[in-house]
């Protein structure tokens, strides 16, 4: 080589990088299988059976039993040749993919470990999972709504709270649906605030969004204390009943899991499947996205940047209050001082693990809500792994993704930005 | 996510280095009074909506007053809350000033409190000027490294510090839970995750316990007049600090002068770490003597809140940090002595964050108390 090249061309510089990224990959992967292999492996004896049925269903299920060694030492194996696939030539292309089966994969030798020589019911785990990732999703839906418009949407928590708090008030005096109503409407009029702080006012997003979550946590303790406490009967709203869907409910497995659940996480999918329609398929939406990218180029094009902000905000606002109703009318029917305890600081990291989509944040909050029954279900089966680890988990995923290390995820590039018309 | 770094923005108004005209006095005083004035008016809106009657407002306003100034007992417990409020908002109000977000005070003070509390248990038979400068070193060491994390991934790899240190806070309050319930730091005999208690010899000693037993004011608001000065000499006289000042207001000019923009992001938030960790150790060592779930308390939260209505200046963040803790001090006066609950004040602190950060909200409201904008 004559000449020296010190600056690499972009192209390389990608390759480069992916390169990099595969090996990482494949050394993760070979990891976890040595993991399974010596530690859900090794030193289990008897076997793990998962409980399909609840007792009384149409169609009863024999138990699955899973020898749990065997099955660990097969996925190792499995685990381990997807981490020598990394090294070898093309292997890029599927790193990414290989990665997350791995993952999910690497779940199942730790359920069987947990399980061994006792039984438990997977059909209750997956169903408590779809119900606890209901507020994590719609929390993440409201932070896609919001980021996709550039207002970064830290508020989210206070939204949430702030629904739960309207639904069982509202819901004391009104009945199930008008608290539904009312905590959709009142998670709508922080959304509003938000924006109207972010856009008119130019308050600094993330001090905006502190400031509501302070804020909306102070009026809702402070009326909870003030006023709850002494007149009961408003905090005791009605909790929705489930819906069985006909038939499909009855299938074994599927029919617990996905069909017989209350409103919240029939419209929890609605709102998910409604909004990637409105963002991907509908000229508004694809305005609403150029505001969030680019708001120069797009108020040259004649959109008014400040009403597609307001409007979206308010709209994510209302998805929030939405999702906060779930603790209260979904779930216990009562309101508790900050009982959404941190939910809507996952659902903004379900939002970033989704890479501001509105199908990938329902994903996440399915794999958060998924490590949150787990950790229950744990503390049934008595396993020596500290709940306190697990619950920890999704932080710490949270924090290894954006710090990129698998897969940069990339938010509308115009995010945090106030626009401020020439 | 580049907020801070947008000239426009209000945290880089935020950040602008004070001069001597009208329109800086009213950004540093007539802005903050009126920032207290209208949300002390709106908590008093809000008791009425909730039922409250007139004159039991009249005397939770007065038990307010008197439960933080009233008596030489209202102004050691204003100073005693003021001590960890004013400590972990010079951290944040260093962060603002070097344009990083560092929400994570919160986890910060947890882990400090935490270490101190570990190190405040442990050595028994250590003298005093041993032990307790000790725990709290230990106190702010492990601030400063929980919150040398966050930013060391965004110097690195760019991971958004508002996004890391909100985890990390989660993280800590899951980690104080687990360690609470190990055996060599839960207290023998207990159940509750709570922990042994702080020897003697680590204690922050009370400093007016000769006049009546019952003051709490300790020694930390010594550590908190030290740090006032530190952070105004390393802010305003130091070479670092004027990088960090430079980065804040240019993070690219500071890098094309030379500045290694990576090193001061780490810096910063170590520093920032290190004031909440005292923060922590100055609660377990001179107010609590243990440490239990929450034993925190929100000072985090709360310290954004002091820094932002001290425009990131030390000594603007040590009266914000009085005041604060006037108003809190004042407000378990108000629960005893007129039954309003504690929790108001959580609302009043959030109307001052909003009205403190939306200066454009309050020129339009109150508009006879501003200049008019010379075609700005």
């Amino acid at each position: 080589m004559a000449v020296t090249d010190t600056s690499p061309s972009a192209p390389a510089a990608i390759g480069f990088a992916r390169r990099r990224q595969t090996l990482i990959i494949g050394w993760l992967l070979l990891a976890l299988a040595v993991f399974v292999a010596f530690v859900f492996a090794l030193p289990v004896t008897g076997d793990a059976s998962f409980r399909l049925a609840f007792p009384g269903d149409a169609f009863s299920m024999p138990n699955l039993v899973v020898p749990a060694a065997p099955y660990a030492w097969v996925v190792a194996a499995v685990l381990a040749f997807f981490g020598v696939r990394q090294f070898l030539p093309g292997a890029s292309r599927w790193s990414g993919l290989l990665f997350g089966i791995g993952l999910l994969l690497a779940v199942t030798p730790f359920l069987t470990w947990a399980t061994a020589g006792k039984s438990f019911s997977l059909t209750g785990m997956l169903q408590a999972t779809i119900v606890r990732a209901v507020p994590i999703a719609l929390g993440g839906l409201a932070g896609v709504l919001s980021e996709r418009v550039a207002v970064v949407n830290i508020a989210i928590e206070g939204m949430l709270l702030a629904g739960a708090f309207t639904g069982a008030v509202v819901g004391s005096l009104l009945g199930g649906t008008g608290g539904l109503v009312a905590a959709v409407l009142v998670g709508g009029a922080f959304g509003l605030l938000l924006a109207a702080l972010v856009v008119t006012y130019r308050v600094d997003q993330i001090i905006a969004g502190v400031a509501i979550n302070l804020l909306v946590l102070g009026l809702t303790s402070y009326v909870s204390s003030q006023v709850l406490t002494h007149y009961r009967e408003l905090n005791n709203a009605p909790v929705f009943k489930a819906v069985n869907i006909p038939f499909l409910s009855d299938l074994p497995v599927i029919g617990p899991v996905l069909f017989q659940h209350n409103i919240f996480v029939y419209g929890a999918l609605i709102m998910v499947a409604i909004a990637t329609y409105y963002l991907f398929h509908t000229a508004s939406g694809l305005r609403a996205r150029a505001v969030g990218e680019h708001p120069e180029a797009a108020d040259t094009l004649g959109i008014n940047v400040y009403r597609i902000r307001y409007i979206n905000v308010t709209l994510a606002g209302m998805a929030a209050g939405f999702g906060g109703a779930w603790f209260t009318l979904g779930s216990v029917g009562r309101f508790d001082e900050n009982m959404t305890n941190g939910r809507g600081y996952i659902g903004l990291a379900a939002m970033i693990f989704g890479r501001w989509h509105p199908v990938g944040a329902l994903m996440a909050a399915l794999v958060f809500g998924f490590a949150d029954s787990l950790q229950q279900k744990l503390a049934i089966l008595r396993t020596p792994i500290p709940a306190e680890f697990l619950a920890m988990a999704p932080y710490i995923a949270t924090i290894v993704l954006v710090a990129g290390l698998i897969g940069r995820a990339r938010p509308p590039a115009a995010d945090g930005k106030p626009y401020v018309k020439e | 996510m580049n907020e801070a770094r947008n000239p426009d923005s209000v945290s880089a108004q935020l950040l602008k280095r004070a001069a001597p005209a009208r329109a800086d006095f009213e950004d540093l005083v007539i802005v903050p009074v009126l920032a207290v004035i209208v949300a002390l008016v709106l908590g008093a809106v809000i008791m009425l909506a909730t039922g409250v009657s007139l004159p039991i407002i009249g005397r939770s306003f007065v038990a307010l007053f008197v439960g933080s100034v009233g008596s030489l007992n209202a102004i050691s417990e204003t100073l005693t809350s003021a001590a960890p409020l004013t400590l972990a908002g010079l951290g944040i109000a260093l962060g603002f000033r070097a344009g990083m977000f560092n929400i994570g005070a919160e986890g910060q003070v947890i882990m400090g409190g935490l270490a101190a509390v570990i190190v405040g248990f442990s050595f028994p038979g250590l003298p005093m000027v041993i032990h307790l400068p000790l725990a709290l070193l230990a106190g702010a060491l492990v601030g400063a490294l929980w919150a040398a994390i966050a930013g060391w991934l965004r110097a690195t790899t760019g991971a958004h510090e508002v996004i890391t240190t909100i985890m990390l806070n989660l993280i800590s309050v899951k980690l104080l839970d687990y360690l609470l319930r190990m055996p060599w730091i839960q207290r023998p005999g207990r159940a509750d995750p709570i922990s042994k208690s702080v020897l003697p010899n680590a204690e922050l000693p009370r400093l007016l316990d000769w006049l009546d037993p019952t003051l709490r004011v300790h020694a930390g608001i010594v550590l908190v007049v030290l740090a006032v000065l530190f952070v105004w000499w390393l802010l305003f006289r130091s070479t670092i600090g004027f990088e960090f000042r430079a980065s804040g207001l240019n993070p690219d000019a500071a890098r094309y002068a030379g500045m290694r923009s990576g090193l001061i992001i780490v810096l910063v938030m170590a520093l920032a770490g290190a004031l909440a960790g005292l923060a922590g150790a100055n609660q377990v060592l001179g107010v609590l003597g243990r440490a239990s779930p929450n034993f925190s308390g929100g000072v985090g939260f709360d310290a954004i809140a002091v820094a932002l209505l001290g425009r990131s200046h030390p000594v603007g963040v040590l009266l914000a940090g009085l005041l604060f803790g006037a108003l809190q001090a004042g407000a378990r006066q108000m629960q005893v002595s007129a039954g309003v609950s504690l929790d108001l004040i959580a609302i009043i602190q959030a109307l001052i964050i909003i009205f403190m950060a939306a200066p454009i909200l309050m020129r339009a409201v109150f508009s006879f108390a501003f200049q008019k904008p010379a075609g700005r």
